[in-house]
């Protein structure tokens, strides 16, 4: 394990009555691509001023590269950040934006020009230097700011929701691109987006925020196939939810009773905790995980179990079936529509609304939240 | 054009008649060679505006008002930055009381504030002069101020100080570097309306002024002998050309400030 380019430990913060970070204890790895990922009002921007300097802690230690950040002021710390808003300065140009943390720079002029070339060589904006910042697109002024900040050579460069005010296309390039030059550069980066898909794309690891809490820290594939509690399960990506009984337990195995799958036994690994407004134990599954069976298809999988399909969504590459399981409402008497999702490959034809179809499955997919 | 559309417009045109031919007849007179303000017009004379400028009293009136004007303007100019920039970036507390009452002077009777000031000064037994004027007039001016400076100071996005604060600079830096720059159109707008508010008051110079003419007291002096009025009208003339200069610098400023930003306006005057 690399060491540890910043550590929070106990971070609290308060505005007023308001309980904005309760308890922060985080450590972000050295040349690693991390992220602060939340609904909004989570705290994971105030996480990330808090490590930028721009506010204050109530109560707790924030290391940078060892350092404690307790006396140190913004624009004192190894950090640098591409504001949501990009915060370009409109009355200057290009490369004077670039320059601008250069002010103070003892270095001569010829050598600070170099380095704001070499910087927007970087971001692919080589030759705009002289170029009005407040006549480019979204695109080029987010790489200004990237320019601007990883001029200064930061030990941490903080990006608060980069991305949110691209259009798709530009945004997925724009993923591409960072990914690309965290690695050139080497710098940690630590990311707060709103978005779960942004994180699993680009980040090495990701801390899920809910309430001024982490509620897990993982890797992506972690996070999505083995999420620690019913509500990051439901943030990131989609999870289909089925109530369960649970019948018996031994040794770390647990024996369910799933509305609409039947009875199954969960070793320990498939086990995350629920969450204080759940109403009992759940089954959550990917749509991806149950596969759609044709009228005369056979399969591998251990379960099956009959559905009829409510609603076809067609998007070309994919269709999204919403099902009803057979006795899915025999614990509670509520119709739960599952959703299940099909590559859509050739020879295989979309099936209809109301056909009476099969489902195969496998109990290593499920999780129970408990 | 319908029927309700002539007539709208019949309104606006004798709306505007009424509003600037008043004006009109200042350089008209101010060139009549005659002394009563009457038509038929005489002949063209530049002679009241050679009397205006022989004129001591007047010159002195000018140089007064000048002085307090521009003084009032920088004053209540620069107190409105701090003002609206704390209205607008800090939440503190009382914060909307104190800019209640720093606001209140705009709609307070002038009569009032000049009567009360007076009576303070003379209680408190400051000599009245130039000085008592201009802070008289700072404080009438600084509402409005504050009102164009409010706007600019919240039309800018407040990443762009910490943009400069993270990026190493002192807070006093990002201020200078970033804020005012982008502030600037807004600060001269501030100062345009103060010194054009301050030049034309009269209530607070009549009481405070002691024996110093302004140019405003100046011309009402003088309104009771009919033999000065074309003078007045000379006066009155380049005033109106003044008006006209200021205001067309002030938006030459804002205008050449929004196209180096890409045109968000930042609190101009027009």
């Amino acid at each position: 394990m690399t060491e540890a380019m910043i550590a929070c430990k106990g971070v609290h913060k308060y505005y007023g009555d308001y309980h904005a970070l309760r308890g922060i204890d985080l450590t972000i790895r050295a040349g690693e691509f991390f992220s602060l990922l939340g609904p909004s009002g989570c705290g994971k921007t105030t996480l990330l001023r808090t490590i930028a300097g721009f506010e204050d802690i109530s109560q707790g230690v924030v290391l940078i590269d060892g350092r404690d950040m307790g006396e140190v002021p913004a624009n004192k710390r190894p950090t640098n950040m591409v504001f949501q808003s990009y915060a370009i300065f409109p009355h200057l140009t290009v490369a004077e934006n670039v320059a601008f943390g250069l002010r103070r720079d003892p270095r001569p002029k010829a050598d600070k020009a170099a380095a704001v070339e070499e910087a927007l060589a970087m971001v692919g904006l080589k030759g705009y230097g002289a170029r009005s910042a407040h006549a480019l697109s979204g695109g080029q002024r987010q790489r200004v700011a990237l320019a601007r900040a990883l001029i200064l050579k930061p030990k941490v460069l903080l990006l608060d929701e980069p991305l949110s005010a691209l259009d798709r296309k530009m945004r997925e390039q724009m993923q591409v691109e960072l990914i690309k030059l965290q690695r050139q550069v080497g710098i940690t980066f630590v990311l707060v987006t709103h978005d779960q898909e942004e994180a699993l794309v680009m980040s090495d690891r990701i801390a899920v925020m809910f309430e001024g809490e982490i509620a897990q820290l993982d890797g992506p594939e972690a996070l999505y196939a083995r999420p620690a509690t019913r509500r990051v399960a439901d943030f990131i990506g989609v999870m289909n939810f089925l109530p369960a009984r649970i019948l018996s337990e031994s040794a770390g195995t647990v024996t369910v009773e799933v509305a609409g799958l039947g009875q199954v036994e969960l070793p320990e690994r498939q086990i995350s905790r629920a969450d204080p407004e759940d109403d009992g134990p759940m089954i959550g599954f990917r749509p991806e995980t149950m596969t759609l069976l044709g009228p005369t298809a056979t399969h591998s999988q251990p379960r099956e179990t009959n559905a009829s399909i409510d609603e076809v969504v067609y998007y070309g590459d994919m269709t999204y079936y919403d099902l009803r399981l057979d006795g899915a409402d025999q614990l509670d008497g509520k119709a739960r529509p599952v959703r299940i999702s099909m590559r859509n490959v050739f020879g295989r034809d979309v099936q209809e609304v109301g056909t009476r179809t099969r489902l195969a499955w496998s109990p290593g997919s499920l999780v129970l939240f408990r | 054009m319908n029927r309700s559309g002539r007539g709208l417009q019949a309104y606006a045109v004798i709306y505007l008649l009424f509003l600037y031919a008043p004006i009109i007849l200042l350089p008209i007179f101010a060139f009549n060679s005659g002394t009563i303000i009457a038509f038929p017009l005489q002949g063209f004379s530049t002679e009241w505006f050679e009397q205006m400028w022989s004129n001591t009293t007047l010159r002195r009136a000018l140089a007064n008002s000048l002085t307090i004007a521009v003084s009032a303007s920088v004053l209540a100019t620069c107190l409105g930055i701090f003002a609206a920039r704390a209205s607008t970036r800090f939440a503190f507390p009382g914060k909307g009381g104190i800019m209640g009452f720093i606001m209140l002077p705009m709609v307070l009777p002038e009569i009032i504030v000049a009567m009360s000031l007076l009576v303070v000064l003379l209680g408190v037994g400051v000599q009245l002069s130039l000085l008592t004027v201009i802070a008289g007039h700072t404080l009438i001016c600084m509402p409005y101020a504050i009102a164009v400076l409010s706007t600019a100071f919240s039309s800018l996005d407040r990443s762009l100080e910490e943009a400069a604060y993270d990026l190493g600079e002192s807070r006093w830096g990002a201020f200078r570097l970033v804020t005012l720059p982008l502030v600037m159109p807004g600060i001269i707008s501030a100062l345009l309306i103060s010194f054009t508010i301050s030049l034309d008051e009269f209530i607070i110079a009549f009481f405070l002024a002691g024996n110093e003419p302004t140019l405003p007291t100046y011309i009402f002096s003088q309104l009771r002998f009919p033999r000065a009025i074309p003078v007045i009208m000379a006066l009155g003339t380049v005033l109106v050309l003044i008006s006209i200069v200021l205001l067309a610098i002030g938006e030459y400023f804002r205008r050449r400030g929004n196209a180096r930003i890409g045109g968000s306006p930042t609190g101009g005057l027009l």
